[in-house]
């Protein structure tokens, strides 16, 4: 069985890409894993164009759950909305990599979720629920 | 350490009554399998019974005008008297075959609690109780407009006692509260808190399913007006389970579940329902798990309550050694000698599911998660906690092994 806990991973849950805050998002959504509560939460900042400037998460969780939110914030900015949309699960287990039980997919698709419903959540329209959410 | 209590039972012979301890998990790793309060695993003698009544003896129960199903009736019949002895009751009619638990406690909220609870009545719960024994009263609140309310516990994991004249009441109808908490491990006084609420006229319902097969129960010395446990956490099969209710109690109660077996009598305009037990057991019962059940609770006789209790301390305490032993390990609950046979920990910098993964791939099976206490973890103020969970078949080499086992998690985490 592939090592799930490998270096790549490992990096991504301790040194996480964009941890924090966005400083002006446009979008955001959190969710969690009602099993294990974990949780992600995800500020979007997206242009005019409908491209992703930035994107930032926050969470609490295991290993899987935070470095696939952390490698899903830095492979998402830059791409479309539309393209985004049609962003499988599929794909998001394959940019993390290791292949997972189904239980662990769960954990890696957190932040994937979270993600496809934060790009339909303005934050003008219905406000998101904070980071301090009951997770 | 302090003086080993007396073992009077041969660890290795047991052992070799449970063919699944003997499996070699990812291809080659002995077992070691510390998630006994989840479910337990079952002694062949246990599987047998099952294969024997499916081979010879089985027909459904009451109803046949046949051999097969009077042998069926019979066995049956036996399994509710043996779980009639196992928790002391005074007749085989107050015990109810249930699917579990979970169940056992639904049906004393739905059918005594909406018999008898009213808007503005209490219902005494503690904040370490499993989600089936919150739940069910969450929802007869929500029917009735009850209140609920909860004893806390310590920093040490204990209930905070001191708390009760306050909270039990004139107006507290039921205290319901668990003999053994499933992650803190704590052990309740559960006579005392019987003691208690009847002092205030409300009924006490025991959570037993930690530890009916730790420790002995008993319905008549400690006063439960209901307890409920489940078949599989003491080597019984899974679906089914034991609910006790004293018999002034369960005969004022309404049907729970309504179909057949429940009933004396149906016309198109109603029913009249049966005696107890049949009165609670509608439909099909769970025959052969109940029967399998019977022969856990004659294996566990065998074994010994009293020599599992004192096995299981020594177990906890080591375990208590050795994870003390890692740094970073933070361990739940009181001290051993108040516990079950149940630690619950976190490691610093790896969360719960990693732990549990990486001790999975040394062969170490432990649960990790919230273990249906999302309340609990609230108040202790952590999302998960991994929880190791023995039985009288764990070993202390086993035990032992958790403590290398947490090094190489900590190693591959780079947390050394």
């Amino acid at each position: 069985m592939e090592d799930i806990y490998q270096e790549r991973i490992l990096d991504h849950n301790e040194q996480p890409y964009h941890r924090g805050k966005a400083p002006r998002p446009t979008h955001a959504h959190q969710d969690d894993n009602p099993l294990c509560g974990d949780f992600v939460h995800v500020d979007l900042t997206i242009d005019q164009d409908g491209k992703v400037q930035e994107a930032w998460f926050e969470g609490d969780g295991c290993c899987i759950s935070q470095a696939a939110a952390s490698m899903l914030m830095e492979a998402i900015e830059g791409r479309s909305v539309d393209d985004l949309k049609r962003f499988t699960a599929e794909e998001m287990l394959k940019l993390f990599g290791p292949k997972l039980t189904p239980n662990r997919q769960k954990c890696c698709l957190l932040a994937w979720r979270v993600v496809q419903t934060a790009l339909y959540s303005p934050i003008s329209s219905a406000g998101p629920r904070g980071p301090e959410g009951d997770a | 350490m302090s003086i080993a209590p007396a073992v009077s039972f041969d660890v290795e012979a047991l052992r070799a009554d449970f063919p699944i301890l003997a499996t070699k998990v990812h291809g080659e790793l002995p077992l070691v399998y510390f998630d006994n309060a989840a479910t337990t695993q079952r002694p062949r003698q246990v599987i047998q019974s099952l294969v024997d009544v499916y081979e010879k003896h089985y027909a459904n129960v009451h109803r046949g005008i046949h051999w097969l199903s009077e042998q069926s009736t019979d066995l049956y019949a036996e399994a509710r008297e043996k779980a009639r002895a196992f928790v002391n009751a005074r007749q085989p009619e107050e015990v109810i075959f249930t699917y579990g638990t979970t169940e056992g406690i639904n049906l004393v909220a739905r059918a005594w609690g909406d018999a008898n609870v009213r808007a503005g009545d209490e219902i005494l719960l503690t904040e370490m109780e499993h989600h089936s024994n919150l739940v069910p009263w969450q929802q007869l609140a929500a029917r009735t407009g009850a209140v609920l309310r909860y004893v806390p516990f310590s920093q040490e994991g204990l209930l905070e006692l001191g708390e009760l004249p306050r909270l039990l009441t004139g107006r507290t109808k039921l205290f319901a509260f668990t003999a053994a908490s499933n992650v803190l491990g704590t052990i309740n006084p559960v006579a005392d808190l019987v003691r208690q609420a009847h002092e205030v006229g409300a009924i006490a319902l025991v959570d037993a399913a930690q530890s009916a097969g730790h420790q002995a129960t008993d319905v008549q010395s400690t006063g439960a007006d209901f307890l409920a446990f489940s078949g599989h956490k003491l080597m019984g099969p899974t679906g089914v389970g034991v609910l006790y209710g004293r018999r002034e109690l369960l005969e004022a109660m309404p049907p729970f579940l309504g179909g057949g077996s429940m009933i004396r009598r149906v016309t198109l305009d109603g029913f009249e329902p049966a005696d107890l037990p049949a009165r609670f057991e509608a439909g099909t019962p769970p025959i052969v798990p109940a029967i399998g059940l019977g022969a856990a609770i004659d294996y566990l006789r065998g074994v010994g309550l009293e020599n599992v209790h004192r096995y299981e301390q020594l177990l906890t305490r080591r375990a208590h050694e050795v994870l003390a032993s890692v740094k970073g390990v933070r361990i739940f609950g009181p001290a051993p000698d108040q516990k079950s046979s149940i630690v619950s920990f976190t490691l610093e910098g790896v969360h719960a599911h990693d732990v549990a993964q990486l001790l999975d791939r040394q062969g170490i099976a432990v649960r990790a998660g919230h273990h249906c206490t999302m309340p609990l973890h609230k108040k202790l103020r952590v999302a998960a906690t991994s929880r190791a969970s023995f039985y009288f078949y764990n070993t202390l080499e086993e035990v032992d092994r958790l403590g290398p086992a947490l090094e190489e998690v900590k190693r591959r985490f780079r947390r050394t």
